[in-house]
């Protein structure tokens, strides 16, 4: 292929062009289709309306997660209980019937591999590296974490995949976010995350595909990757990446999809190519600095109102932008806070341990660390933690996480979305507080009136102990 | 897709500015397995207030909308076509559109016309008694009142429009060119091309 130096978007980008129209919109092949049951049924409408057919049917994965409850899904006698809410049963009886009907393979919602989406796809070692990825949801940036070209998409996108597996799309500019050195001791992806968008601002990606680099990520697990590239669409940026390693070639060898034998050879070969080039040029680029990085919360009602543990709720006036100035007014106004509170002090009654950001193994394994020994502050009414997927579940319980959060006040719930967004019955009060592991504390999200601070587990866990936003260097050390 | 050449009618004079998603359709919406009945849900807050345009009979069934700058700005949900679809709603008139909002109002066949705001105050001026004409092929608003207003519109969207291709059926016409790709690709990654044909428990 061509000489010119590339950075890995343009590698994978090139790499599934299927032609280029003059106007210069590509269509683009699809690898990997993850489909749930929000946005879906009215795609698979769409293509019965049409007499259209699924064209590769075994490269969509489908499973519900968005409405499902937490709560237990089987009685004693082993049967499902019924969803209460008719809405949801209605979503997920229709994912249940469409996806045999067009021949997808369908992860039930009473199986252990059940999960939400983007916890499901690396698990299962369904989204691979140089692969391109997509689901009809805005977090599918979280599989750039092993080295794939994943995005969201709308649902007329969704019926296009399922018809054409491709897209008609035009490229993206590339954007570099450097991170050299280390993070220090208590600060983990979510924080760098956090920082970044505190950074970079909700529009700094905006038509960029992200590459995280430099010896920061490369240090990260796989868990870590996902958490950060998850994010990226918090920055404006249409998808974020991480070239694949080592580290992303074990955590896939031997999950269910991933390649075996000569194929998983060869696929290593190609993976090892995934990297930019180095005299590969992006078309923005933003260093940070790692030692600068901080345990960081959010106070306001977007993701890129961010300030470290230590920080102060700012003013309005603190901001130059007279519109921006307009919304940290209504955003304080909407979480009940005064310039200059301290972020410490503030109080939290709702714990939620959870979401396709921060609800894998290490995630829970970070919170459980700081819990273990410890209870829940009386003043927090609502604390519960929902694993990401029945395989996350599973291992926790091996590992006895369940029983260091059950002892500590915690409630231990059943995968799936959950509190992320409040569609199922997991939702925060109106004008409670919610330190939450979620990616997105917009007006409304976890249900309702609620005010969501943004946290890392372990943070999310420091601030069960202490009822209020806590720096967790401080408890443990 | 129906062929979309010119829209005639009465026009929702509407004119608010920053008009988001959650406005077009509240998020308890989002809960359907249909497109169609999301017309219910439309501007629900908006018509929760007495006098409001939406529930005037002089607009019953008008095809046309106009609102201020930013119309569909906020969460992507293609819900947002969908309603106005059902409202029957074949064309918004804004002075600015979210991108998203756009791309989705194009996926659905409705059309975006862009105009600048004198323009859009005498529009809504207009649309208060009388009806206004928008032509996809010259690309312009006129009014029984000799306004003649141009817009600009996006060759490859116009061309779609008109004669009522979807993206998808567009698509499908490039079947042999993803075919080829499809051989390619499943000879030069074939664990790519697997999917979820094998797994191992
Ligand atoms: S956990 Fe939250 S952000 Fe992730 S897919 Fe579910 S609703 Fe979306």
């Amino acid at each position: 292929m061509a000489s010119r130096p590339r950075t890995l978007y343009e590698k994978i980008w090139d790499a599934h062009v299927v032609e280029t129209r003059d106007d210069g919109t590509s269509i683009l092949f699809i690898d990997r289709h993850l489909v749930h049951e929000v946005t879906s049924p009215q795609a698979f409408e769409a293509l019965r309306l049409a007499g259209r057919k699924v064209r590769r049917p075994e490269l969509t994965l489908a499973v519900p997660d968005h409405n499902l409850p937490t709560t237990a899904r089987l009685d004693a006698a082993g049967k499902r209980i019924p969803i209460a809410d008719p809405q949801s049963a209605a979503q997920l009886e229709a994912l249940e019937a469409n996806a045999p009907a067009f021949g997808i393979r369908y992860i039930e919602a009473t199986a252990m591999a059940q999960g939400i989406v983007h916890v499901v796809g690396p698990e299962q070692g369904f989204s691979l590296p140089g692969s391109t990825i997509v689901c009809g949801d805005s977090h599918t940036a979280a599989h750039g974490g092993i080295g794939a070209l994943a995005f969201g998409i709308g649902t007329s996108e969704v019926e296009h995949v399922l018809a054409t597996q491709t897209l008609q799309l035009k490229r993206s500019k590339t954007m570099e976010v450097r991170v050299d050195g280390a993070l220090g001791p208590g600060v983990t992806a979510k924080d760098l995350i956090l920082h970044i968008i505190g950074e970079i601002g909700t529009a700094g990606g905006n038509g960029h595909v992200i590459e995280y680099r430099g010896a920061v990520f490369e240090a990260m697990s796989v868990e870590a990757r996902l958490t950060v590239c998850n994010m990226s669409i918090e920055a404006g940026a249409r998808a974020g990446l991480i070239a694949p390693d080592e580290t992303v070639f074990r955590y896939l060898k031997g999950r269910p999809y991933a390649p075996k034998g000569g194929d998983w050879e060869r696929a290593v070969a190609w993976w090892k190519t995934l990297h930019t080039d180095d005299s590969a040029t992006f078309d923005k680029t933003v260093r940070i600095d790692a030692s600068q990085v901080e345990p960081t919360v959010t106070w306001g009602t977007s993701p890129e109102d961010t300030v470290a543990i230590g920080g102060v709720v700012p003013a309005p006036e603190s901001f130059a932008d007279p519109s921006k100035q307009e919304a940290v007014r209504k955003s304080l106004d909407y979480m009940g806070l005064a310039p200059g509170t301290r972020m410490q002090d503030i109080a939290v009654e709702n714990i939620f341990i959870g979401s396709c950001t921060n609800s894998r193994i290490e995630d829970l394994r970070a919170a459980a660390a700081v819990l273990k020994g410890r209870k829940k502050a009386d003043s927090v009414k609502w604390a519960i933690v929902v694993p990401g997927s029945g395989l996350v579940k599973a291992q926790a319980e091996e590992e006895g996480l369940d029983r260091i959060f059950t002892d500590a006040g915690f409630e231990w719930r059943e995968p799936g979305c959950s509190a992320c967004l409040g569609m199922n019955p997991d939702k925060v009060p109106p004008g409670e507080r919610c330190a939450s592991t979620s990616n997105r504390n917009f007006v409304g999200r976890q249900g309702p009136g609620s005010r969501t601070h943004l946290v890392s587990p372990a943070m999310a866990a420091a601030a069960a102990v202490t009822g209020k936003l806590s720096d967790v260097r401080e408890l443990v050390g | 897709m129906d062929c979309v050449s010119t829209i005639e009618g009465r026009a929702i004079p509407f004119g608010a500015k920053n008009v988001d998603t959650d406005v077009i359709i509240p998020a308890h919406w989002l809960k359907t397995i249909s497109r169609e009945g999301l017309g219910q849900g439309a501007f629900e807050t908006v018509r929760a207030e007495p006098g409001n345009v939406f529930d005037d009979p002089a607009y019953a069934g008008a095809p046309i909308l106009i609102a201020g700058d930013n119309f569909g700005c906020g969460s992507s949900r293609e819900h947002a076509a969908w309603a106005l679809l059902d409202l029957g709603i074949a064309a918004v008139i804004a002075p600015s559109f979210s991108d998203i909002f756009s791309g989705n109002a194009f996926k659905n066949g409705i059309l975006t016309v862009e105009l600048p705001q004198e323009q859009i105050d005498r529009l809504l001026d207009v649309a208060s008694t009388d009806p206004i004409a928008i032509d996809l092929d010259s690309q312009t608003v006129t009014t029984p009142f000799q306004d003649r207003f141009a817009f600009e519109v996006d060759p490859f969207r116009k061309h779609c429009l008109l004669n009522g291709l979807d993206e998808v059926g567009l698509t499908l016409e490039r079947d042999g060119a993803i075919a080829e790709y499809e051989a390619r690709h499943a000879h030069d990654m074939p664990w790519l091309a697997r999917g979820t044909l094998e797994r191992t428990a």
